[in-house]
C-alpha cells in the first residue's frame, strides 16, 4: 500500500512528467523526505530552507487543507491521496521583495 | 515553449463577465480562473472565485474553493487557460507581488484595472520564470454587445487588437 501525491504541471519536471507518484510515510514530513529520496528537489519546491510549508503551496490530504491538521506534522495512513496545487495569489501591493 | 507571437483569444461574454465580477467586487481585487480543454489554449468556462484576503491590494484563491474547481478542471480534462484579478486602484500590470507569485507558466495572466469608473482596462500577460510578456488579446464574438467591449481600454496597441465581429453586426 502507498499514498498517491498528485503532482502539479509546474512541479512534473521532478517526476519525469508524471501526473502522480506514489510515496510512503507516516507524516507529511517523512512523505516528502521519501518523495525526495526519488525525486530529488521537489522537497526544496514545498519546504523554505527554515523548513516550514512554502507560503505559496498548498498540499491537501485527501479533502483537507494541510495547515488546517498540523500541517507538515499531518498523519498519513496508507491508501490516502496527497495533492499538492500552486496557490494563486498575488495582489497591486508591492510585497514581494 | 516560445512566449512570442502568443495571443489571448477570449469570447466577449467571458471578458464582461469578469469586469462585471471585477465591478461587482471594487474596490476590493477580484479573481477566478477561466477553464478550458486541456491544450487548446481556449477560455471556454468562467469561474468566478472568492478571493480569501478580501483586499484592495491583495488576492489569493480559498484554498478550498480551488481544490474542489481544480478537481472538477481534472474531471472535464479542463485547465486553467485563463487566471484573472483585477487591480482596482493602478494600472492592469503585473505587480511585483503578481510576478513572485506566479506558478503557471502555461496561462495567461489577465489583468483587469477598475480604478477608472467608466473605462476598465484589460491586459494580458505570460509570466514564465519571473519574467513578464505582454501578448494582445483578441476579441471574439465582440457583435453581441458592442457598446460594452468599446467601453474596455486594452494595453497593446490598436493595431495588435483584432476585433472579430460576425458580418452585419
Amino acid at each position: 500500500m502507498a499514498i498517491e501525491v498528485r503532482i502539479p504541471t509546474i512541479l512534473r519536471s521532478y517526476t519525469g512528467g508524471a501526473k502522480s507518484v506514489e510515496g510512503s510515510g507516516d507524516t507529511l514530513t517523512d512523505l516528502l523526505s521519501d518523495l525526495d529520496s526519488r525525486h530529488a528537489g521537489i522537497r526544496g519546491r514545498l519546504i523554505t530552507d527554515e523548513g516550514a510549508l512554502h507560503r505559496f503551496v498548498n498540499i491537501y490530504v485527501n479533502d483537507e487543507d494541510v495547515r488546517f491538521i498540523g500541517g507538515l506534522d499531518a498523519k498519513l495512513a496508507d491508501g490516502d491521496n496527497v495533492t499538492i496545487l500552486p496557490a494563486v495569489a498575488g495582489g497591486s501591493l508591492a510585497i514581494w521583495a | 515553449m516560445g512566449n512570442l507571437g502568443r495571443v489571448l483569444t477570449i469570447d466577449a461574454a467571458i471578458l464582461e463577465a469578469i469586469v462585471a465580477h471585477a465591478r461587482r467586487d471594487h474596490p476590493d481585487e477580484a479573481c477566478g480562473i477561466v477553464a478550458g480543454p486541456i491544450g487548446s489554449d481556449q477560455p471556454t468556462r468562467h469561474i468566478a472565485m472568492d478571493n480569501a484576503e478580501r483586499s484592495p491590494t491583495f488576492y489569493r484563491f480559498d484554498s478550498m474553493e480551488q481544490l474542489r474547481v481544480w478537481r472538477e478542471m481534472d474531471d472535464r480534462d479542463e485547465e486553467p487557460v485563463v487566471i484573472y484579478h483585477s487591480h482596482t486602484a493602478t494600472e492592469a500590470y503585473p505587480s511585483r507581488t503578481d510576478v513572485g507569485i506566479a506558478q503557471l507558466p502555461e496561462a495567461h495572466y489577465l489583468l483587469v484595472s477598475t480604478r477608472e469608473p467608466d473605462t476598465t482596462e484589460i491586459r494580458s500577460y505570460r509570466i514564465v520564470d519571473g519574467v513578464v510578456t505582454e501578448e494582445p488579446v483578441r476579441v471574439v464574438n465582440a457583435g453581441v454587445d458592442q457598446h460594452a467591449v468599446q467601453s474596455y481600454m486594452f494595453g497593446q496597441s490598436p493595431a495588435e487588437v483584432d476585433y472579430e465581429c460576425p458580418a452585419g453586426s
